[in-house]
């Protein structure tokens, strides 16, 4: 690594807070286009687009009530270190054809630790307030935590070792490496199906990441009231309710950087600024889509699954199918 | 290693509750280990308050025991007073009974159904069942001019005819739910997260059910066919051969869960339309009222000496009215006993060992109404505080009482 300007270190922190302003409102504006198209397909006129937005202002002014019971320091702690870790993904994600802010400092693997910040967060928080419900809660979202790692990790690594056994000379784990040479391109027939069970698998792994049904038992709202979040009102609340929507952006970019990193700009023989923006627009639109197919569309059209069924399913359907996925990709580069 | 449990309430307030009442889980881990029911957060003390009216008056507050049973209750109140008073009821009166109560039935058990799918986190399938719902709300607008408290009973008859011209109409809501219904039974019965969700959770054994004396669907899925329709038949029913529907009419076996229950409930749904249309074309011309003149009525009544039962088969199973009439403006008791309180008991069985993600789909599952079934609760007016009275308590009541009175 060598020495950084102090220029640098300022582009980046300009760079990290437009980031994370951008990936909020992004999120929240998401959030309801999302909670819009659920109330369309269930026959509702549903909230305005920008309920979110109100929804936030509306919790900011709000008494923030710490039980008694709770453990305040910790309580209050925990929806700071889940946004805060959840803004920090966002930093090394690429945004269409823009190279990540951190980009570098971290490559894939740690954006696996750092997903997992926020559930432990969760986790925390929910123990420190003192509930049984949020009990109950805490302790799911952990077995949940325990069941969706092995699919996701299996998917992420798979691509990783495709791309080294391609381009041995290139860091493999990279997001930037990763975004410049999509999967699809790099595999025969075998490959091509196991790269599709690997999507299968992240998509699978989405929602439970989010805590959306079919998978949110650890909120559940007609068994444990909110699980989690039963106790978390006013600030606290509200910045839950950004982590929800920055995590949303989070898991759909994954989605998007990992298995369609394409960009149209070149396409349509734009160049310079103007390419950036449209494939900026366009990466926008790709995150939306995988948004509505990943999250809307299944939360819509599915029961809750109880823990034990979430374990199940995770452990062995999904994480079956993200092995069965790397065991084709393996092959195929073995065979050609 | 010992267990050690947690104990979590349920209640009075909770998203998965409609109505009021408390319970206590004794939980281990995810499993429940023991439960405690502690009804009696909705009593209204209505039973009181009809003591203190004339018995027409009491048809209107009846009905405003429940909101879902609001022709349940009446029926049976009626068919209580009438029975003690001896008078005859006209035929037609009897078959436009029939037909108000089966489209309250149809209107129940699919306003059941959508709770049934918001407490398994299955929302689509709560909007688009409680709209197909409003087609029944709607027709019983047109037919009673209410959507909810009919307000169409009356001791002797009915208060409102169905002429010729609103026929059309009600079939018209017959063919509407017949062309929805494979959609509803496509979407409860085959759809794999709710088999998921349904399936071997809240069993009730046949034994259970009998045992702690479950009625309505919450016994027939169960497999015990009792149906007061088929049993005592009353009003109309008497004519129209009506069976009681156990889930293995459609599957071939009973295993007494919360699947099954929805089956019931489902096959309830077209037998009531089948019920609907037989009256339609069997019914008779006449009266549809005994006495028509209410201040006639009245002083009938006032003079009117006994006790009368009525029955009759809500949505959620059996309800019972008794009425004791003693010469006088108002009654001397009457007592009403709603489906849920029998089936209240039945929670347990259902409940132990089972998820608490089980919970609200279980409590759900036998479509309680606890406005109608919160009677007593003894409250003791120096300290305020509540009190249960047990099964010991009871008997050592009766005891004392039988010694004040026999000398």
């Amino acid at each position: 690594m060598t020495s950084i300007s102090l220029f640098e270190i300022l582009v980046k922190i300009i760079g990290a807070i437009v980031i994370a302003f951008l990936g909020i409102v992004i999120g929240l504006f998401y959030k309801g286009i999302d909670r819009k198209l659920a109330a369309r397909m269930q026959a509702r006129v549903g909230p305005p687009i920008r309920q979110p937005f109100l929804d936030f202002f509306k919790l900011m002014i709000k008494e923030n009530i710490v039980p008694e019971n709770a453990v305040p320091w910790i309580f209050n702690g925990a929806p700071i270190m889940t946004l805060v870790s959840s803004i920090t993904i966002l930093l090394y994600l690429p945004v269409g054809n823009i190279p990540p802010i951190l980009s570098g400092y971290g490559d894939i693997v740690l954006i696996i630790y750092l997903l997992t910040l926020p559930a432990i967060g969760m986790v925390v928080g929910g123990f420190a307030s003192g509930s049984p419900y949020a009990n109950i809660g805490a302790q799911r979202e952990m077995v949940m935590m325990m069941s969706y790692e092995l699919p996701l990790v299996t998917a992420v690594i798979a691509l990783g070792w495709k791309l080294s056994q391609v381009y041995p000379q290139l860091n493999v784990f990279s997001l930037v490496a990763i975004n410049a040479n999509p999967i699809w391109g790099l595999v025969g027939p075998l490959g091509f199906i196991g790269a599709i069970l690997l999507f299968i698998t992240l998509a699978a792994v989405t929602p439970g990441e989010l805590s959306k049904i079919p998978f949110d038992a650890p909120e559940a709202e007609t068994e444990l009231a909110g699980g989690i979040l039963v106790e978390y009102s006013g600030r606290n609340l509200a910045l839950f309710g950004l982590t929800d929507a920055v995590k949303t952006i989070v898991m759909t970019s994954l989605t998007v950087a990992l298995f369609f990193p394409y960009g149209i700009s070149h396409l349509l023989a734009f160049n310079g600024a103007f390419a950036l923006i449209v494939d900026t627009l366009f990466f926008l639109v790709k995150i939306f889509l995988v948004m509505f197919f990943e999250v809307t569309f299944i939360r819509v059209a599915v029961a809750r699954l109880k823990i034990d069924q979430v374990s199940f399913a995770y452990w062995i359907p999904v994480s079956i199918i993200g092995l069965l996925g790397l065991m084709l990709i393996v092959l195929d580069t073995i065979i050609v | 290693m010992s267990k050690e449990t947690y104990s979590i309430p349920i209640g009075p307030v909770h998203p998965s509750l409609k109505e009021p009442v408390t319970f206590n889980f004794e939980i281990y881990g995810e499993h429940i280990e023991n439960v405690n029911l502690a009804p009696g957060d909705n009593h209204r003390g209505i039973e009181f308050m009809g003591m203190q009216r004339n018995l027409i008056q009491i048809i209107y507050l009846a009905e405003r025991i429940c909101g879902i049973c609001s022709a349940s209750h009446p029926f049976a109140f009626c068919r209580a007073v009438e029975n003690a008073a001896g008078i005859e009821i006209p035929e037609r009166a009897q078959y436009i009974r029939v037909i108000i109560a089966e489209l309250e039935r149809i209107h129940s058990h699919i306003l059941w159904a959508g709770v049934a799918a918001h407490e398994l986190g299955f929302d689509s399938v709560l909007y688009l069942s409680w709209r197909a719902r409003e087609e029944v709300l709607d027709l019983l607008e047109y037919l009673t001019g209410n959507r909810i408290n009919y307000g169409i009973f009356m001791v002797g008859g009915v208060r409102r005819d169905i002429s010729e011209e609103q026929i059309p109409r009600i079939r018209k809501t017959l063919g509407y739910y017949k062309d929805i219904y494979s959609k509803i039974e496509d979407i409860f019965l085959n759809d794999p997260t709710i088999a998921l969700r349904t399936k071997n959770v809240g069993v009730l054994t046949k034994e259970d059910a009998l045992n702690f004396c479950a009625v309505g669907p919450t016994a027939r899925a169960s497999g015990v066919k009792k149906d007061i329709r088929q049993d005592q038949p009353y009003s109309a029913y008497a004519d129209l051969e009506v069976k009681a529907i156990t889930p293995d009419v459609l599957t071939g076996v009973v295993n007494g869960d919360v699947y099954d229950r929805i089956i019931v409930r489902l096959l309830e749904l077209v037998q009531s339309i089948q019920i609907i249309e037989q009256c339609l074309e069997n019914m008779p011309a006449g009266e549809i009222i005994a006495e028509k003149k209410l201040v006639k009525l009245l002083n009938q009544l006032k003079k009117a000496k006994g006790e009368g039962i009525g029955r009759h088969e809500a949505p959620r199973g059996e309800c019972i009215h008794y009425v004791k009439l003693n010469e006088s403006e108002f009654p001397e008791v009457w007592k009403a006993r709603a489906p849920t309180y029998n089936n209240l008991m039945s929670w347990v069985p259902m409940l132990l060992g089972q998820q608490i993600a089980d919970i609200p789909i279980v409590i759900a599952s036998i479509d309680p109404c606890i406005a109608c079934m919160d009677r007593v609760t003894i409250l003791n007016k120096d300290n305020g505080q509540k009190k249960v009275l047990t099964k010991k308590d009871l008997h050592e009541l009766s005891v004392q009482k039988t010694r004040r009175i026999t000398p």
